[in-house]
């Protein structure tokens, strides 16, 4: 691939003696290789997806303040179970019977856009926004935490809370066979 | 009828185009590398539709993975503070070498009784070394508590910043595992902290 000497060379017959021009020409060839050698190794050894994050606000468990009441009917409590299954009812423990659902956009999050239309329905205005629970039991994983606190953003609920799971919720997710 | 001379041209093709766009992009490629971060909790982070990004700076990090925890600061001399505080707490005594070694520890997972070994095995060999990850549990002074407590103070002391607390979790982590982690740092006052994951595709907000 070495740039063919074109200049012709000529004859020297009795004329001055001239040294021959060099071309400028470089043979980039190699370096072009090691270019797109060293491009190589920097795509694959750099981290192109970089991992996100989310926040996560937990409630100060340190001070006791005055808190504000709360309508148990405005209150959605999810409680996740093993198998990737949550329970989830309305207002106060044991009142309502929990239903079980799966995660995802036919499951729990159905379930909580329907729910925060009803809330939004029947109370008034200033305070028609539903608040959540998230109750998560010892035998449910870290993505089913993830995933229900990513549909608390996919939903557009901006109150919600983890908190310690009650005894009974643990008695009614090993009668629904989650636990 | 006189042939037709095809003219012959040189093979030769003018690379100088095709050699700067190499070196551009090589150089973009230099400017943006971030080597990747050898993790030996291998976590593989849940996903989630947050698009908020991880700070590279002032973040310390707690990974969850196999039932075991690791923990990791971003800034090195926060790193040597750290382990010359945690030497004294715990009555282990560290040489300069093993601080060295320590401030150039990405990511570990050992408790402070095996601290010394861990630092004194060579790098070759350190692939082989089991890392039993850090004990913790519910009060108020375990080793993860102290690492993460003293990290804080080391940051304050050095940069006067506050560091960003992250838990990176591996999905298939039971919950209480994580629960303790969060208990160790509502205990300390932090209640604002990332959950690291991993990006998909958000749905489409009705």
């Amino acid at each position: 691939m070495a740039e063919l000497d074109t200049s012709g060379g000529g004859k020297h017959k009795g004329g001055k003696i001239r040294s021959k021009k060099a071309s400028t020409r470089v043979d980039l060839t190699a370096m072009v290789d090691l270019a797109f050698l060293l491009i190589t190794f920097f795509m694959y050894t750099t981290t192109l997806n970089k991992p996100k994050a989310m926040n996560l606000v937990m409630p100060d468990n340190s001070v006791k303040t005055s808190q504000l009441p709360v309508a148990a009917s405005r209150t959605m409590t999810i409680v996740l179970g093993s198998h990737d299954k949550v329970e989830w009812y309305m207002g106060e423990p044991g009142k309502t019977p929990p239903t079980v659902d799966g995660y995802g956009a036919s499951g729990i999050r159905k379930a909580l856009i329907d729910n925060a239309k009803v809330v939004a329905a029947t109370h008034a205005a200033p305070d028609n926004t539903m608040e959540v629970l998230i109750h998560p039991s010892d035998k449910s994983t870290y993505n089913n935490l993830v995933a229900t606190l990513d549909e608390m953003s996919i939903t557009n609920i901006h109150i919600y809370a983890i908190v310690k799971i009650l005894p009974m919720e643990v008695d009614d997710l090993k009668k629904n066979g989650i636990y | 009828m006189p042939r037709v001379k095809v003219a012959r041209k040189s093979t030769a093709i003018d690379m100088t185009a095709m050699c700067d766009v190499a070196f551009l992009l090589l150089t973009f490629f230099i400017l943006t590398a971030k080597p990747k971060i050898d993790d030996p909790s291998h976590a593989t982070v849940p996903p989630s539709t947050n698009m908020a990004p991880v700070a590279d700076a002032n973040m310390m990090t707690v990974s969850i993975g196999g039932d075991k925890l690791f923990f990791s600061v971003t800034e090195q001399d926060v790193r040597a503070e750290v382990l010359k505080d945690m030497g004294t707490a715990y009555n282990v005594p560290f040489t300069p070498e093993e601080i060295q070694r320590f401030s150039l520890t990405q990511v570990f997972g050992v408790p402070m009784k095996s601290m010394k070994a861990f630092l004194d095995t060579p790098p070759d060999e350190l692939k082989n070394f089991v890392q039993t990850g850090i004990p913790a549990d519910t009060t108020n002074n375990n080793e993860l508590f102290n690492w993460i407590y003293k990290s804080r103070q080391a940051e304050k002391l050095l940069h006067d910043k506050d560091l960003q607390m992250s838990i990176k979790g591996d999905s298939k982590e039971q919950y209480p595992e994580i629960n303790l982690v969060i208990s160790c740092l509502e205990k300390q006052k932090l209640f604002k902290f990332d959950l690291i994951t991993a990006l998909k595709t958000a749905p489409s907000k009705r």
